[in-house]
């Protein structure tokens, strides 16, 4: 480390299950036939509660995260995205959906093995790629049921009755559906826990980050990733909300005891976007800067879920059972489930890039920031649209702005060595020396 | 003969000028084909699409990243260029995240008297969609109401559903006549009457096109060469089916939404008005971002080809077009399967008409029956 050491640090205790948790995810979905259980494909942004209301024995694999694991396997992504190219699809599309699909046509799994074809596919449309992702899955892979929720009902601050009707009526569709398909009488009660559980996990990731508002931050980013990721994997498990509760308490003593992700924190910058998954070393050459990335509205808010507190900060929003809301009935329990999601705020920049920018200013103060880093995403349509206006609103607000180029599953598209540069660059303008 | 739509087409802007002059109304800039535009023409407002210039420009670079659809910035270009300074609104109906961008943009830099976001449905298919478009036409209705000051009563959406209706029926009318063995009309001019109805008055178009149906049947039709079909991304590009059809083609049908998407199906009136006017935009010729789970666009592109004997087709896409990158793939392979060969084209704000003409023309060489040793 260039500059000096200003505070301890010490690597997580629970890191070791989070490990635990995602790579029995990936194993669980590959057996699930085995066990003579059920598998699913869908989006990590999906209303994954509702399919555990077909039993225990059924598990899923969430396409963004696998797609994003692969593209952090340099040598299988290049073979992925190539034989996407070679099936006729085009090379800017989106990249975790090329990454997906070259797994598949290559008949491949990343943790070995052929690649494990779905049951059903339980979808939600949150941009233009989501549902079409899986329009071409099944052309691929002929057969395979798909059920897609269109959840574009706009921000959350105009939702009326009309938009939650529309979106709870498809879900009352989608049980159906998943009982004919699959053959299954659906059980109300899987359902409502698996609600309670999604809303506790999500709180709780957002309190998780909320802590790192601690001066020196208790956390960095890139380690967030591997953390909130669990989240994308299955937010309505009792075991991620489980877990989120372990580490929500570790980084409390984290900051009780001013234990720094990053020991020379003298720069605290956010990010915005998915990262360059092939590149995560970028995080690690901030820190020669004494610069800590403490999050982005991207980690924040994918899988956490807020509310403003009474004192006008951003803190986790309050679940229904700390409300003491006692659910009993499916209407119930989607009304809720559709609620809590479209209040995320990683949905509301699909409408409005002001909105976006709004929360991003937000965070640039209560979490006491120097500056932003962009990432212009070539990989990703849905997360990177209207970046542009969000970098103008942050200039005005006062916060420096550093943009990158990249892609987050397409490493032709990312140059390490320029981007390097620019932090430099950035570094030297925030008045940071290593 | 058919000037008069070019003409309107060319001169969109002074247009909508003389007509806001003419009838004191205000005008509604649009940025899809899924805007409602019964409901403001019942209010007495003149929509206008929104469209691009096709000129290079260096004015959105700071506003859209640049992996986002060169038409979306070209729209936005006219925008900060104040080239729409005459509009009093915006509205969109949700349709791709890359035109929204437009729009969103447009709402804080180039500020206007009324701007609406309208949550039109993606999953059409979706038995919820009709019953929910439905009450977000309620609430929109509403919204121009206020914006206007003016009541919009079932009678003034009866008869705005009436011109639209009508219009839509004799542009059906003219593409009909494409099916001609000689062609009354090229591509080029279709294209030209459809974005020009997307600007002016629907009843002044229709009494133009009523003019040219007695006329055109008197028209000397044209040998067509080898009759194409052009479809994909949104497309005015006009330059570009003039080179095409000066290559000894004629483009006899289209789906694009600048051509037959935009009309091709009526409102079906009932007594609840906006429920009608909601059927029309969820059950119409879909746009790919909202043609899902099932692919019913490709039926309808097999059937236009098969009716209008199309012996090839153009597919273009606006670079970076998301929605249309992921249907291209399944459409060419189905009009092969059907024997129609497929040349594909990415557009950009402008087009290599050099470069595209040498493909142009190789890819008519390869699907004509002629000699080429003559």
């Amino acid at each position: 480390m260039a500059t000096k050491q200003k505070y301890e640090t010490q690597p997580l205790k629970c890191w070791g299950r989070a490990k635990e948790i995602r790579e029995n995810f990936y194993r669980d979905y590959a057996q699930a036939h085995e066990k003579g259980g059920l598998r699913w494909a869908g989006g990590a942004w999906t209303f994954g509660a509702i399919p555990c209301g077909l039993g225990d024995d059924v598990w899923s694999i969430t396409s963004e995260p696998y797609a994003a694991s692969i593209a952090a396997n340099k040598e299988f992504s290049m073979r992925c995205l190539e034989a996407t190219e070679r099936a006729g699809y085009a090379r800017d599309l989106c990249s975790y959906m090329r990454n997906y699909w070259g797994s598949v046509i290559l008949n491949e799994y990343l943790w070995g093995g052929p690649f494990p074809k779905p049951d059903f596919i339980w979808q939600d449309h949150i941009c233009c790629s989501h549902a079409k992702w899986y329009q071409v899955v099944c052309d691929l892979e002929p057969g395979i049921p798909q059920f897609c929720i269109d959840v574009a009902v706009g921000p959350y601050n105009e939702i009326t009755e009309n938009k939650v009707d529309y979106i709870v009526g498809q879900m009352h569709d989608g049980i159906a559906w998943l009982e004919k398909v699959t053959g299954r009488a659906y059980d109300d009660e899987k359902l409502i826990q698996a609600v309670h559980n999604e809303c506790r996990s999500t709180a709780l990731w957002a309190e998780v980050c909320t802590l790192n508002k601690a001066i020196p931050a208790p956390l960095e980013e890139k380690t967030m990733y591997s953390l909130y990721v669990l989240g994308t994997l299955m937010k309505h498990s009792k075991i991620v909300a489980d877990f989120y509760e372990e580490l929500r308490d570790e980084v409390r003593e984290r900051v009780a005891n001013q234990i720094a992700a990053v020991p020379n924190e003298q720069c605290r910058l956010m990010s915005d976007t998915q990262p360059p998954w092939g590149f995560l070393s970028l995080f690690r050459y901030l820190e020669k800067f004494g610069a800590v990335s403490i999050g982005s509205l991207y980690t924040f808010g994918l899988i956490g879920v807020w509310e403003v507190k009474p004192d006008g900060t951003w803190g986790p929003r309050t679940t229904p059972q700390e409300q003491g809301v006692d659910i009993k009935t499916r209407d119930q329990a989607l009304r809720i489930l559709t609620d809590w999601n479209l209040s995320k705020p990683e949905w509301q920049h699909f409408y409005s890039p002001h909105l976006k920018t709004d929360m991003m200013v937000r965070i640039a103060k209560e979490w006491s920031l120097d500056g932003v880093m962009l990432h212009y995403n070539r990989g990703c349509e849905g997360l990177t649209v209207g970046i542009a206006e969000n970098r103008l609103g942050l200039i005005e607000a006062g916060f420096p702005v550093m943009t990158f180029e990249g892609n987050m599953g397409d490493e032709r598209e990312f140059d390490l060595h320029k981007t390097m540069t620019r932090v430099d660059a950035f570094m030297e303008t925030l008045g940071v020396k290593k | 003969m058919l000037n008069q739509f070019r003409d309107w087409e060319r001169n969109r802007h002074e247009y909508a000028k003389a007509w806001k002059e003419r009838t004191g109304g205000k005008v509604m800039g649009y940025f899809c084909t899924y805007a409602p535009e019964e409901i403001l023409y019942a209010a007495g407002v003149l929509p206008v699409r929104i469209l691009g210039s096709h000129e290079p420009q260096d004015v959105t670079e700071p506003h859209i990243f640049g992996m986002f659809c060169p038409f979306c910035r070209d729209c936005l270009a006219q925008g900060l260029k104040g080239r729409y300074d005459y509009l009093d609104g915006i509205m969109i109906s949700q349709s791709c995240l890359h035109i929204r961008q437009a729009f969103t943009s447009w709402q804080k830099h180039v500020p206007v008297d009324f701007h609406y976001y309208l949550c039109m449905p993606n999953r059409v298919q979706s038995p919820h969609a009709l019953p929910y478009l439905a009450g977000e036409l309620a609430e929109f209705k509403t919204a121009v109401e206020k914006w206007t000051g003016k009541t919009i009563s079932d009678a003034d959406l009866d008869k705005a559903i009436e011109v639209y209706n009508e219009n839509r029926r004799l542009m059906r009318a003219v593409y009909e006549l494409r099916k001609d063995d000689h062609p009354h009309l090229t591509g080029e001019e279709a294209m030209e009457m459809v974005i020009a109805s997307q600007m002016i008055d629907k009843a002044e178009h229709s009494r133009q096109i009523k003019k040219i149906l007695e006329q055109l049947p008197s028209r000397d039709g044209r040998d067509p060469g080898t009759r194409l079909m052009i479809l994909g991304s949104e497309d005015d590009d006009i330059e570009f089916l003039n080179m095409v059809e000066s290559c000894g083609a004629t483009f006899v049908v289209d789906d694009h939404c600048t051509g037959s998407r935009y009309f091709w199906n009526e409102v079906e009136p009932s007594d609840n008005r906006l429920e009608a006017i909601a059927a029309r935009y969820v059950h119409r010729v879909p746009c790919p971002s909202k043609d899902w789970e099932d692919r019913t666009r490709i039926d309808h592109i097999l059937r236009l080809a098969r009716d209008w004997n199309v012996a090839g087709a153009v597919v273009i896409q606006q670079k970076f077009c998301d929605p249309h990158e992921l249907d291209i793939p399944a459409i060419r392979e189905a009009l092969d399967r059907n024997g129609t060969k497929t040349l594909f084209l990415e557009f950009d704000v402008t087009v290599p008409i050099g470069q595209f003409k040498v493909r142009v023309e190789a890819f008519l060489e390869m699907i004509g029956d002629d000699d080429l040793f003559d």
